[in-house]
C-alpha cells in the first residue's frame, strides 16, 4: 500500500475539469475538493456541496449588535444618566434607531469576517495551506482522497481521458507557502 | 456553463398573445373607473369632486412613476452593462413605451386640477397675493416666482416630455437591434442612458416636489424628492416581477428561471429598506428637531383618521418585505415573489394615499367607490398598454450582445 494521501488532477481548462468531475462520479469516486483560480457557476450544485451557513452567523451576530447597541443606549440615556435633550422623554425610541442600526451591521459585518476566518483557518500571521500552489494562479484542480478510492490507476486514467495536464500523487495533504 | 450548453432550445421569437380574458378584464377595469371617475365629477358635491381630483392625482403619478421606474430600470441596466437583465428587459422595455400616456394623462389631470381650483390650491388660490385680500399669504407670495402656474405646467411638460422621449427611444433602439443586430444601437443606447440618468437623476426630486408636495405649499422637505424616488423605484420593480411571473406562469419566457427572480427580489428587498432609510430619515430629524413649520406635515398625518393608516404604511412597505424576502429561498419562488409584489403594490398606494390626502380632501378622506374605482381604471390601462406594447415585440431581444450570459445567470 503506498503513501499516497491525495490524487491531484492539475487542469489547464475548467471545461475539462467540469468533465473530470463527470467522469469521476460516473464511476462512483468520491470527489474530495476542487480549487480553481476564478469561481465556476454551478460548480457547488454538481459537487453536492451544501449552502453556506455564513447568513445564520450574520444574522446571531446581527442580533448581538441590536442588542448591545440598544442596551447601550438604555443604560446610558435612560437609566444611568438621563438628559433633558430637547425636551423629549428620555426614552425617546425614534433617536435609539440609527445609533442601534449602525451596531447591528457593525457586529454584523465584523462577525461575519470573524467566522469567515475562523472557518477556513485563516489568521492573521498563519501562513494558508493549499493542496496545489498553482490553484491560486492558472490551473483547475480535482482531488480525490486516495484512501477512501482504491483504484488508484482508473482515476489516473479517467483524470487524464478528461484532459488533466498532470496527475500528482501526494504524501503530504497540504504544501505551504512557507 | 462550458460544454453543457445543452438548453438552447428556446424560441427566441415567441410573442406575447394579449387577448382573452387578460384583454377583456383589462378593458372592464377601465370602464369601472372611468365609471367611478364619472360618478365623482358629476356628484354636484364639492367634496366628492375634490376627492375625485386627490385619487385622479394619486393614480396618474402612480402610474406614470410605475412606466418612469421601467425607463430608468432600462437605461440602469445599459449604463452598468447588465447581462441578468437581458432576458427580461423587454417588460420594462414595453412599461417604458407606455410612459408617454401616462405622462400625458398626469399633466391632464394636474391641469384641469388646477384650472378648476381642486388641486394645489393651497398656492392657487383666490387673493393669496394679493396685500389686501383676506386670504393674502406671505410664504406663498415668498414662494410664487416658483410656485406659479405657466413656470409649473412648463416644468411638468419638460420633465415628464424629455423622460418620455428617452424611454421611446432606448425602446424603439432595442427593437431595431432585433431586426438588425450588430452593436450599433447598443452602444447609442449605451450614451444615452447615461444622459438620461443624469436627467432623471436631477429632476425626479423637482417633480415629487412639484407634484406632491407642493399640494401642502407651506411645508418643504429636501429628502421628499428620494422618498418618492424610492416608492417609484419600489413599484416599477414589483411591476415588472408580476409580469415576469405572470408571463413564466402562462408558459411564457422559459428561458427567465429562479435566478433572474431572486436579482429581482433583491432590488425589491434593498429598496424597500432604502424606502424606509429615507422615510425614516425625513422623519427622524422632523420628529427631533420639532419645528411647528416642519412637524405640521407629521401632525396633519398623525390626526386620527390617518394614524392607523401611516403605521400600516410602514408594516407594509418595511416590515413585510424584510420579513419575508430576507430569505434567500424566498426570493427563489414565484409565488412568494408574486405576493410580496402585490402586497407592496398595494403598500406604496397607501404610501402615496398618506402623501396625497392630508394635504386635499383632509378630513373628508374615505375609501370608497371612488378611490377602489379610480385604482382599478389606472390598474386596467397600464395592464392593457403595456401588455399592448409587450405583444408587439419578441419577448426577448434576440441580439441583444448579453443575451447568452443572462441566460446562463447564476447566482
Amino acid at each position: 500500500m503506498s503513501n499516497t494521501k491525495y490524487i491531484l488532477g492539475s487542469f489547464a481548462d475548467p471545461d475539462d475539469m467540469m468533465h473530470g468531475i463527470d467522469k469521476l462520479q460516473a464511476n462512483n469516486i468520491s470527489i474530495y475538493d476542487c480549487f480553481t483560480p476564478m469561481p465556476i457557476h454551478g460548480i457547488e450544485a454538481k459537487l453536492g456541496v451544501k449552502p453556506s451557513r455564513l447568513p445564520i452567523a450574520a444574522f446571531c451576530f446581527g442580533a448581538l449588535g441590536t442588542t448591545l447597541g440598544f442596551s447601550l443606549l438604555y443604560y446610558t440615556m435612560v437609566y444611568d444618566w438621563p438628559m433633558n435633550i430637547g425636551g423629549k422623554p428620555s426614552f425617546a425610541m425614534p433617536n435609539f434607531v440609527p445609533v442601534t442600526f449602525e451596531v447591528t451591521i457593525l457586529l454584523c459585518a465584523l462577525g461575519m469576517v470573524a467566522t469567515f476566518f475562523f472557518r477556513n483557518h485563516l489568521f492573521p500571521g498563519r501562513a494558508p495551506r493549499v493542496m496545489d500552489l498553482r490553484a491560486t494562479d492558472d490551473r483547475f484542480i480535482l482531488a480525490v482522497d486516495a484512501k477512501e478510492n482504491a483504484d488508484h490507476a482508473l482515476i489516473d486514467s479517467l483524470l487524464k481521458e478528461a484532459g488533466a495536464v498532470e496527475v500528482k500523487y501526494n504524501d503530504r495533504k497540504y504544501v505551504s507557502y512557507e | 456553463m462550458g460544454t453543457h450548453s445543452h438548453h438552447h432550445d428556446y424560441n427566441f421569437n415567441e410573442r406575447y398573445e394579449f387577448a382573452g380574458k387578460a384583454k377583456l378584464y383589462s378593458i372592464i377595469a377601465v370602464v369601472l373607473g372611468v365609471a367611478a371617475v364619472a360618478i365623482g365629477l358629476l356628484s354636484g358635491d364639492h367634496v366628492t369632486v375634490e376627492r375625485t381630483y386627490a385619487n385622479l392625482l394619486l393614480m396618474g403619478y402612480y402610474f406614470t412613476c410605475v412606466c418612469a421606474a421601467g425607463a430608468f430600470f432600462v437605461a440602469l441596466q445599459y449604463v452598468t452593462q447588465s447581462a441578468w437583465s437581458a432576458g427580461l428587459v423587454r417588460i420594462p422595455q414595453a412599461m417604458a413605451s407606455t410612459l408617454p400616456i401616462a405622462a400625458l394623462l398626469l399633466v391632464v389631470i394636474v391641469g384641469l386640477g388646477l384650472s378648476t381650483h381642486n388641486l394645489y390650491h393651497h398656492w392657487h388660490g383666490e387673493g393669496l397675493l394679493d396685500h389686501n385680500s383676506p386670504n393674502y399669504d406671505p410664504i406663498i407670495e415668498g414662494k410664487s416666482a416658483y410656485l406659479n402656474v405657466p413656470f409649473f405646467l412648463s416644468r411638468q411638460v419638460i420633465f415628464l416630455g424629455v423622460y418620455s422621449i428617452f424611454a421611446v427611444i432606448l425602446a424603439k433602439l432595442s427593437y431595431k437591434e432585433d431586426l438588425e443586430g450588430g452593436l450599433a444601437s447598443y452602444k447609442k443606447s449605451f450614451k444615452l442612458s447615461a444622459i438620461f440618468l443624469v436627467i432623471f437623476g436631477f429632476t425626479t426630486p423637482i417633480w415629487a416636489f412639484d407634484t406632491i408636495m407642493s399640494l401642502e405649499a407651506h411645508w418643504f422637505s429636501t429628502m421628499f424628492g428620494w422618498y418618492n424616488f424610492a416608492a417609484m423605484w419600489v413599484s416599477g420593480i414589483c411591476c415588472i416581477t408580476i409580469i415576469v411571473v405572470v408571463l413564466k406562469k402562462a408558459g411564457y419566457m422559459n428561458w427567465v428561471n429562479e435566478n433572474h427572480l431572486h436579482d429581482l427580489g433583491k432590488l425589491m428587498f434593498g429598496f424597500s429598506i432604502f424606502w424606509t432609510y429615507v422615510w425614516f430619515a425625513q422623519f427622524m430629524l422632523i420628529w427631533y428637531s420639532n419645528i411647528p413649520e416642519e412637524t405640521v406635515y407629521f401632525y396633519k398625518r398623525w390626526e386620527p383618521e390617518y394614524k392607523p393608516w401611516f403605521w400600516l404604511s410602514i408594516i407594509i412597505n418595511f416590515v413585510s418585505p424584510l420579513l419575508i424576502l430576507v430569505d434567500r429561498d424566498a426570493k427563489r419562488k414565484q409565488n412568494v415573489m408574486l405576493f410580496v409584489a402585490i402586497l407592496l403594490l398595494a403598500g406604496h398606494w397607501l404610501d402615496y394615499y398618506i402623501m396625497v390626502m392630508p394635504g386635499t380632501v383632509a378630513e373628508h378622506r374615505g375609501f370608497g367607490i371612488i378611490e377602489i374605482g379610480t385604482a382599478l381604471g389606472f390598474l386596467g390601462l397600464f395592464i392593457f398598454l403595456v401588455m399592448s406594447k409587450l405583444s408587439k415585440q419578441a419577448l426577448v431581444p434576440k441580439n441583444h450582445p448579453f443575451l447568452d450570459e443572462s441566460l446562463h445567470h447564476q447566482i
